[in-house]
């Protein structure tokens, strides 16, 4: 196990792959939460009735499993002549896998923002707007960033899938060094340790914010 | 002058104010009181435009809070409102929550709202906590702070909501204080209160409340001291 055909190009090679999934993580949380902000809002705003259908679309993405979605939408893509990369079509797709979730970790994190605290904002004149800006966005983000980071870091994982539509990302990378020198135990223990380094600055940023915005509770 | 007319309001098929009319002069203070389920504190959220009506009107100095065509935020601007719980914005400092809504909705520069917002804390007596957030605060500061949140936007009205019924006995008295000075200083306030001797020493008038409509209104002299419908006979040698 000590003696290694991997060379430092190799190990490069796996930076790459790493560089990838940080890319499609990158673009896929960001845009995943903006739409889930947007969702999430309706969804405390219209109550359960109204936002039926968006909740059954969403739900959509939330039950299909992650890898079935992504081949289904590279063939709609190919056959509705799109012409996107691999890499947009994974973007597109855990984008909205992302959003499904964050909808309901914002509808959550806006429901725990007691009604009362609410009223007293608005008895002060201040605008529904104004009410989400200055209140309800604050306390519910306090709530809801546990399960944002849980849901960024699952993400990155997930994001392996998208080999399947031949995106080198860094499962894939691993994969075919694997290939090549024969020694998937060592590889793999690497590649791992890679998932590892770049999921812990995520997590403990989100232990550090957590213990910044409590000084008062 | 705050004009109540006819005022009805249904919780589905429970209808809890059924035609209330009162009016309340400039620079008076009239106390409501009653029992629970009354309707007296749904009838101050009516006023502070909280709550929808189903029939009857309110019109602050004219304005009809209801209708379609009325700014409610900026009519809420003259109409502050202390509830029984006291809401204070756990993320912000004493001094950020009583600024929020001058800066906010008055647009009125940072320095401004602090001097504001310092000035009313100190006249509520929480001049030495302006840094602190409210959970390091009792339930009587909190409530104080809360005065201080309402007073900030210059109200011509303030409209009090049981505001020491959540309160440990001993804090009581301090809110209770803040009241009287308001009312001294020539306020024109609602306040809906179980506090009989507070309702009896700072009241112009004192309405009786009894299942939806105001069964007795006069000054507190008449009310407690010779209260004429069996109602209010029955309801204050109950609290006493």
């Amino acid at each position: 196990m000590f003696e290694t055909a991997l060379t430092l190009n190799d190990l490069w090679f796996l930076a790459k792959g790493a560089g990838m999934t940080l890319a499609v993580t990158a673009v896929s949380v960001a845009a995943g939460t903006a739409m889930g902000v947007i969702f999430g809002v309706i969804r405390a705003q219209f109550g359960p009735f109204w936002s039926a259908p968006l909740t059954f679309v969403l739900d959509i993405f939330r039950s299909v499993p992650l890898l079935i979605q992504l081949v289904l939408a590279n063939a709609f893509q190919a056959i509705a002549k799109f012409g996107w990369e691999p890499f947009t079509t994974s973007c597109v797709v855990l984008s909205l896998y992302t959003a499904a979730y964050c909808t309901e970790i914002v509808r959550g994190g806006i429901d725990a923002v007691p009604v009362t605290t609410r009223r007293a904002a608005r008895s002060l004149g201040l605008t529904w707007a104004q009410d989400m800006r200055y209140i309800v966005a604050p306390l519910a983000t306090r709530v809801s960033l546990p399960a944002w980071i849980g849901l960024t870091l699952g993400v990155m994982k997930d994001s392996a899938l998208v080999l399947w539509l031949g995106l080198t990302e860094l499962l894939k990378s691993s994969q075919i060094l694997v290939t090549r020198l024969q020694e998937p135990l060592f590889i793999l223990l690497i590649c791992g340790a890679i998932y590892f380094l770049i999921s812990f600055p995520i997590a403990r940023l989100g232990g550090y914010l957590e213990r910044r915005w409590s000084p008062n509770d | 002058m705050i004009e109540i007319e006819n005022l009805r309001k249904s919780f589905g098929a429970l209808q809890v104010l059924k035609g209330i009319n009162l009016t309340v002069a400039n620079g008076e203070v009239v106390t409501i009181i009653g029992g629970s389920g009354s309707g007296k504190s749904t009838l101050l959220t009516c006023i502070n435009g909280l709550e929808a009506i189903d029939g009857g009107s309110i019109k602050i100095d004219g304005v009809e809070v209801h209708a379609k065509a009325t700014d409610i935020n900026k009519l809420r601007q003259n109409v502050g409102i202390v509830f029984q719980q006291w809401n204070a914005f756990p993320h912000l400092t004493v001094l950020e929550d009583v600024m929020l809504a001058p800066r906010k909705v008055l647009g009125v520069a940072k320095h401004q709202a602090e001097e504001i917002a310092t000035k009313h804390l100190v006249h509520v007596g929480l001049g030495d906590k302006i840094g602190v957030y409210p959970s390091r605060l009792s339930g009587g500061q909190q409530q104080r702070m809360a005065i201080a949140r309402a007073l900030a936007m210059q109200p011509k009205y303030m409209l009090f909501d049981e505001v020491t019924s959540a309160l440990d006995p001993q804090l009581v008295g301090e809110v209770l204080d803040t009241l009287k000075m308001l009312a001294t200083e020539g306020m024109t306030m609602i306040c809906v209160t179980h506090e009989m001797a507070f309702a009896r020493e700072v009241s112009n008038r004192v309405a009786f409340f009894h299942q939806g409509v105001v069964a007795e209104i006069g000054s507190p002299d008449q009310i407690f001291g010779s209260p004429q419908n069996p109602e209010t006979q029955k309801f204050l040698s109950g609290v006493r």
